[in-house]
């Protein structure tokens, strides 16, 4: 993938760490769209270096206003604690060890609701503001999110990727958009698709639209990955 | 995929193809710079200058509020020290560099204090360095008092620079030591900085080139793991390095090594580098009392000290 200039000036974002913020604000946002609900509790296994020095590096703030779906440019990310309190979502931090294998910034979630099957989602923050998901639930996946470059559509459908044809077809009747990139992983019995998307934001009216689509279970769109 | 149809121009990943383009069109590096982001993700050129703009606001705003700030950071280990530099600058006191590198020091912790006091930054290249670019642009901008399009050639020059390192080394610390923070940033200044003086291409990468090639080797090794310190002195002096090397460049002084060839040997020592100096907190600066003093203080467990 070719690399923009705007990787590398940029993201704008809050300090105090673009890998320990930006990064762990992308993880947190992914996780939520991920799990389609605002979770109840999270419990975040931090490993690594986000073990050894996150609190200095507001990883645990960052995390926490990702999940609550806040910019990584936002300036209320240092008020996560308080926001997640008016929220009502429960939150706690845990160190772990989850192997050599894992990027040195690497976090765990564990996100629980009411009515809903717990969720483990492993994301790395690998530098410059860049996130991956590395794992859903059992499932090794690979999902990268550059800073600043795309906005991403995570789309959940049943075992086939036909329906995506559709989807296709409504994003190109919405107006004008490239679609840079598409990852598919199957998660128990359905898939998980990120669309990386060029151009304007979506709007609810046409994510809704999507969402009618027969064979479609949930489409978030993290537009606001973007800063 | 992009290019099907177009064969592309303006693609390059090293310096010398950097070069090898300028020389071809006739056209500064910045310019190679944006046309290859046109080309490439097919933009326009007035929504990449909007976007450069945007982080240049954003730029001024960081260095703005933190020359005007005595705030603290969360930890106590940084805030102010900008302010310092600045008042001193326009003290009757006795100084030996000029005002430009003065006002460029000033700025490059502005950025690094707010950074730290979670302000809004521009993680240029990230976090870490992001203090460098900036002050060297913005203040030499101030000192020859050059337009914003200058500001802009610099920024995208500087850009160029930089994705050059990212592609065939890296930018961030955890893999490869502050080399590839600071020391990639100061690289970007120089470059940036020379053309917006008139440099021509080979000129800033000469300016490059002597920059990163003094930063090599530099360790990541902050204490508790924060950007703080060594991260936001390290830029004041980074950005005078900057200058430095574009000073040497104008004189007319080459690089005996290329930059593409320091760029390999920046990638070389990284891999060489212990993990305890590569932003772990777990070796140099970080282990020292003062060090773990500070680990202590914001809760991290225990180690021995040297
Ligand atoms: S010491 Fe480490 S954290 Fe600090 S600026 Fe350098 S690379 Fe970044």
């Amino acid at each position: 993938m070719a690399y923009s200039l705007f990787d590398i000036a940029g993201p704008i974002m809050i300090g105090p760490s673009s890998s320990h913020t930006a990064g762990a604000v992308k993880i947190g946002q992914f996780s939520r769209a991920i799990f389609d609900k605002t979770p109840s509790k999270i419990t975040f296994y931090m490993h690594g270096s986000f073990a050894n020095v996150t609190a200095g590096h507001a990883t645990d703030k960052a995390l926490l206003a990702g999940i609550m779906k806040l910019k990584t440019s936002d300036p209320n990310i240092k008020n996560a604690f308080k926001l997640a309190h008016q929220q009502h979502i429960k939150y706690e931090f845990k160190k772990t060890d989850l192997g050599p294998s894992y990027h040195p910034n690497t976090v765990k979630v564990v996100l629980e609701a009411q009515g809903k099957k717990k969720m483990e989602i492993i994301g790395s923050s690998i530098g410059g503001g860049s996130a991956k998901i590395c794992k859903i639930n059992d499932f090794d996946v690979d999902i990268k999110a550059v800073a600043g470059k795309y906005k991403y559509l995570v789309i959940s459908h049943g075992n086939d990727t036909a329906v995506l044809s559709d989807v296709m077809k409504h994003i190109t009747n919405f107006g004008k958009f490239r679609i840079a990139g598409i990852q598919s992983t199957h998660i128990n019995d359905h898939m998980l698709t990120v669309m990386n998307l060029e151009g304007r934001d979506l709007y609810l009216y046409e994510v809704l639209e999507l969402e009618k689509i027969h064979g479609i279970e949930f489409v978030r769109s993290l537009t606001r990955l973007e800063h | 995929m992009a290019g099907h149809h177009k064969k592309m121009k303006y693609q390059f990943k090293t310096s010398a193809d950097l070069l090898k383009l300028a020389a071809k069109y006739k056209m500064p590096i910045s310019e190679i710079a944006i046309n290859y982001e046109i080309e490439t993700f097919k933009k326009n050129r007035k929504e990449i200058i909007e976007k450069m703009a945007r982080n240049l606001m954003i730029m001024r705003e960081a260095v703005k509020k933190g020359v005007n700030t005595n705030k603290k950071s969360f930890t106590g280990m940084s805030g102010g020290n900008a302010k310092k530099m600045y008042q001193f600058y326009e003290s009757r006191k006795q100084k030996l560099l000029n005002k430009t590198a003065l006002v460029a020091m000033s700025y490059a912790m502005a950025t690094g204090e707010m950074n730290a006091a979670m302000g809004r930054i521009v993680a240029f290249p990230t976090a870490g360095g992001a203090g460098t670019v900036p002050a060297g642009i913005l203040s030499v901008a101030e000192g020859l008092r050059l337009s914003d399009n200058k500001i802009f050639a610099g920024l995208f020059t500087a850009s160029a620079i930089g994705m050059i390192i990212a592609e065939n080394a890296t930018l961030a610390g955890a893999e490869g030591g502050c080399q590839a923070e600071v020391g990639s940033s100061a690289a970007m200044a120089a470059a940036g900085i020379t053309e917006m003086r008139g440099g021509n291409s080979a000129q800033c990468l000469n300016a490059a080139a002597l920059a990163l090639k003094n930063m090599l080797g530099l360790t990541c090794d902050p204490l508790g793991g924060l950007v703080e310190v060594p991260c936001i002195k390290r830029n004041a002096v980074g950005v005078i390095t900057a200058i430095s090397a574009s000073e040497m460049a104008m004189a007319g002084i080459e690089t005996f090594v290329p930059f593409d060839e320091i760029v390999k040997a920046m990638k070389n020592i990284g891999n060489l580098m212990a993990a305890e100096l590569k932003e772990t907190a777990l070796g140099g600066l970080a282990i020292t009392p003062t060090g773990c003093k500070i680990r202590k203080k914001i809760g991290l467990p225990p180690i021995k000290s040297l």
